[in-house]
């Protein structure tokens, strides 16, 4: 039997929204198993990325850890591919991209409604805030954008099975969608 | 009366046509967003470049003339049609996810033409101005790509001249003629044709958002190519009929 296809996923500023997509491929998900292994995923629970063929990168990046985690894939993965909307534009995160991050959080920890003993969170080990949401090609070198907010099932389908056969990824019309 | 090729195929053209109503007509389409035969060229977007020639030209300007041999659908040029729609997409606010539009975008039904499923570039989340001052349409700048086709319908069709584009590059934005620069002061009506001829979801109706459920859109079936064709082969029929 030649080696099983190494895959890692992440959830980075996005919803989780990705991934469920991701389980609605529903029973297809055991011919997926007999042919590839999930290594760092939230479908593990594994912390860190070993050497992978593939890495699914769901979310953009809204702090210093999303950053250190994309870097961690970018190192571990042969092919990188942004997955839905808010990796590809920032999407919802980003509606906050205009607004300075300061007034963002003011916003939620001081002048918000119902806040007692108002301050802004700043212990050591909360990741930082970027200033703004950025796509993730901002920061690595993405290889394949699959777009959607999320990307259907059957765009994932088509997609990893593509890959799997070794073929260009290719999707057909009803399959690209931003929305 | 004339005859030209696109891609190697002879198109038969009328007198004064410019390429893109030509290959409208023979049933060509010619990938665009600024053009609607219904208005006056604008020639500002660049997605109908074609090579007439051996030369790179806009085919909703370019008159045809006896002879010409046109590019269209090459790989060279649908690349350079999706940089440019990449363009687009970075240089506005553009989250089709929770925009009302979604599904009966000119601009997004261009990228899924053109199988772009993410920009090479960085955004520039500039900041854009929203004006809902109007009891009945609703101004998203952030959405707008100055195809002025609005600012064309209210000065040639409407007779009102309601609307320009401000600004340069990064800064380009659309502007409202009226004293306050507010769509409610500027005596827009919901019966204007300005009101209906943005391609995207920059000027929108009010309280029709989703009335056409997400799936039963535009788009959602049938590609630009088709929907543009059946819909616009009449419109250039029409000016010489
Ligand atoms: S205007 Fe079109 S491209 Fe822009 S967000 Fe709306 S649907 Fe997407
Ligand atoms: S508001 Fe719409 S019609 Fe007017 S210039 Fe912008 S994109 Fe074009
Ligand atoms: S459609 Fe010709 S330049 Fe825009």
């Amino acid at each position: 039997m030649t080696e099983k296809l190494k895959v890692a996923t992440v959830s980075l500023a996005g919803c989780f929204g990705c991934h469920m997509s991701f389980l609605d491929i529903d029973e297809r998900i055991l011919d997926l198993t007999a042919v590839a292994e999930f290594d760092r995923s939230p479908f593990t629970d594994i912390k860190h990325c070993g050497p992978c063929d593939l890495g699914l990168i769901e979310g953009g990046l809204c702090n210093s850890e999303n950053v250190h985690t994309l870097r961690e894939f970018r190192r571990a993965c042969k092919l990188l591919v942004a997955v839905g909307a808010c990796a590809i534009n920032g999407n919802i995160p980003a509606l906050r991209n205009p607004i300075p991050l300061k007034e963002c959080l003011e916003e939620s920890y001081v002048h918000g409604m119902g806040i007692e003993n108002p301050q802004i969170p700043n212990d050591p080990e909360l990741p930082l805030l970027l200033n703004q949401v950025r796509p993730i090609h901002e920061v690595v070198k993405v290889d394949y954008f699959l777009p959607g907010c999320p990307p259907s099932a059957d765009a994932i389908w088509k997609f990893l099975t593509d890959l799997i056969a070794g073929r260009e990824p290719s999707l057909p019309y009803p399959l690209i969608r931003y929305d | 009366m004339g005859t030209i090729t696109i891609d190697g195929q002879a198109i038969p053209f009328q007198d004064g046509q410019t390429l893109i109503e030509a290959a409208t007509e023979a049933g060509v389409y010619i990938p665009h967003l600024c053009h609607n035969p219904e208005f006056k060229p604008h020639g500002s977007c660049k997605l109908c470049s074609v090579k007439v020639n051996g030369r790179v030209c806009s085919a909703c300007t370019f008159p045809a003339a006896e002879g010409q041999e046109v590019l269209n659908d090459t790989d060279e040029l649908n690349e350079a049609r999706r940089m440019i729609t990449e363009m687009l997409f970075v240089e506005g606010n553009h989250f089709c996810a929770y925009c009302e539009k979604s599904g009966d975008c000119q601009l997004q039904a261009v990228g899924y033409f053109l199988k772009m499923t993410g920009p090479r570039f960085s955004y520039f989340y500039p900041r854009r101005e929203v004006d809902a001052s109007h009891r009945d349409i609703l101004l998203d700048r952030d959405r707008c790509i100055f195809c002025e086709l609005c600012v064309r319908a209210s000065r040639d069709v409407d007779g009102k001249n309601l609307f320009a584009i401000a600004g340069r590059g990064i800064r380009n934005h659309l502007i409202v003629n009226s004293a306050s620069g507010e769509l409610e002061d500027s005596g827009m009506a919901v019966t204007d044709k300005a009101a209906h001829v943005c391609p995207v979801g920059a000027i929108l109706i009010k309280r029709q958002a989703y009335k056409v459920p997400i799936g039963s859109r535009t788009y959602d079936e049938r590609s630009i190519s088709e929907v543009s064709l059946s819909a616009e082969a009449p419109v250039v029929a029409a000016k010489h009929d």
